[in-house]
């Protein structure tokens, strides 16, 4: 792999651009991998990459149905940050931030992170003391969370609607710092890239059509491609954890949603943070390019039509447009939507199944973008080594049995809303 | 945007239903405990059609079940829900 630098850039650019290698090769498959990752997206490569990287596992294949950076890797909102609540969660998107912060040293491909803050903020008492409780238990986990007052948020976000009768009144807001957006089709194919050069198999336009079984046990894949061995096999699917799973005969406690985003005309710079209030479940940052970047809620029904339902588009308008009244005069160019695997306590599964060489990564909700490097790395470790990695043990198969769930909403789990 | 066929009302715009389960997750209080798990926590999740329940919540709230294709969202079918009807 030659590697990408300045001086690199320079001389291609004396040179007419000529020159420059394809990110990553074009393998057929072989006939038998150590361990088959099935699903290109950032948490399959990652784990792809890891799995090579640090577990000196060189015997990787990753099979992508369609192409890298098609799926929800490049149809998210792009934030990452780690401020959740429960301490599993923070604790693994920590991490997850940590490897962000090297992420394009390490990769060697730009993928713009941008830790520009991320920003909740509270319209009511109730909210500023959740913030509150938030920020607490962040700190105490060693996260940086500050808590702002309302002056301090309009200093940050001049225009949002400060006065006393918005629709939504500014309490104030809770920021951790080191948040922020990353280019998010640039992390599929960094990882995508760097994965190939330490020897994975990156195959695209393969689908898993079935897995192979003997003795009880995962022993390959079928595929689009033909029949692939394999010592273990990682799904790692987002949306399709479902139909997967079922290839072995399990169900899982996952059902698929629609989530939509969409994005305005590119304007000049507007908003240089991000700003989310999860009372409204509304999220406002402005890409590089210029466009300001939003996202609402799910569908609230099963659904694989990767196509939403207007009205959900036209409440994260509404909200946004109550939150930043100057967002009024711009235009949607473009809305798309993803299928997200709701799990039913709203929080990751990254676990061995009940089918021997047979792993789950997903159930990641809406949520799974940020965590991209930390689940590669922890799904690496569990697919090297056959044991959970600390930070995912608490994310298992069966907590739901166990009553372990993993609550952030702190409603208890929700079957009846998935 | 879904026109679902309300045996009570006709079709009425999606927005006035709302998603409530799928229909072999429903549990009763007799059940033994790990049927409630299999039937609360996992699930079939199917890439095409499957059995739903669902509520005419803004409008009659009559409970309904919906047969409907998860992909093309396409309705096969709207009955009223009887509860004690074997699935």
């Amino acid at each position: 792999m030659k590697r990408y630098s300045a001086m690199a850039l320079l001389r291609a650019g004396l040179t007419g651009q000529r020159g420059w290698e394809r990110a990553w090769r074009d393998p057929e498959p072989k006939p038998h991998y150590e361990v088959i990752v099935i699903g290109g997206g950032g948490h399959g490569l990652s784990t792809a990459y890891y799995l090579a990287k640090v577990h000196g596992v060189r015997s990787v294949a990753v099979l992508e149905r369609g192409w890298i950076g098609g799926g929800n890797t490049g149809r998210n909102t792009t934030i990452v940050r780690s401020n959740y609540r429960q301490k599993p969660l923070h604790d693994l998107f920590d991490f997850a931030l940590g490897l962000w912060e090297g992420m394009s040293d390490a990769l060697n491909y730009n993928v713009m992170f941008s830790p520009r803050g991320a920003l909740f903020l509270g319209h009511s008492d109730a909210d500023m003391t959740q913030l509150a409780q938030r920020g607490d238990a962040l700190r105490c986990s060693g996260i940086d969370a500050e808590l702002m007052t309302p002056d301090a948020v309009h200093r940050l976000v001049p225009l949002l609607d400060m006065s006393p009768d918005a629709r939504f009144p500014i309490h104030g807001g809770l920021i951790q710092r080191r948040g922020g957006t990353a280019r998010h089709d640039a992390v599929a194919w960094g990882y995508a890239r760097a994965a190939d050069a330490q020897g994975v198999d990156v195959i695209q336009n393969c689908e898993v059509t079935g897995l192979v079984m003997a003795g009880g046990r995962v022993t390959g894949v079928e595929t689009t491609r033909g029949t692939i061995g394999a010592g273990r096999v990682g799904i790692c699917v987002a949306g399709n954890s479902g139909p997967v799973a079922a290839m072995a005969g399990l169900k899982l406690p996952i059902e698929a949603q629609t989530l939509q985003a969409f994005v305005t005309e590119p304007v000049k710079p507007m908003i240089d943070t991000v700003v989310m209030s999860q009372s409204l479940h509304c999220y406002i940052s402005q890409s590089d390019k210029g466009g300001i970047v939003l996202g609402g809620d799910p569908d609230q029904f099963p659904s694989y039509a990767q196509r939403g339902l207007p009205i959900r588009l036209e409440k994260a308008a509404a909200e946004a447009i109550a939150l930043v009244p100057a967002l009024s005069r711009l235009r949607m160019v473009r809305c798309w939507s993803g299928t997200t695997d709701m799990s039913f306590d709203g929080s990751p599964i990254i676990s061995a199944l009940p089918v021997d060489g047979l792993y789950l990564n997903g159930g990641w909700c809406y949520g799974g973008f940020k965590a991209t490097p930390g689940s590669g790395w922890c799904y690496a470790h569990l697919l090297a080594t056959g044991e959970s990695h600390p930070l995912a043990a608490p994310f298992s198969f069966d907590r739901f049995a166990t009553g372990a769930t993993i609550d952030e909403a702190g409603v208890g789990f929700m079957p009846q809303l998935r | 945007m879904m026109l679902i066929d309300c045996p009570y009302c006709g079709e009425r715009a999606q927005a006035e239903f709302t998603y409530e389960r799928t229909l072999d997750s429903i549990v009763s209080l007799d059940m033994p405990v790990e049927e409630v798990l299999a039937r609360l926590f996992s699930r079939a999740n199917p890439r095409g059609e499957d059995r739903e329940l669902w509520r005419h919540t803004f409008g009659c709230r009559q409970w309904l079940v919906l047969r409907r294709h998860r992909r093309t969202h396409a309705i096969a079918a709207v009955d009223p829900y009887a509860p004690d009807d074997p699935e």
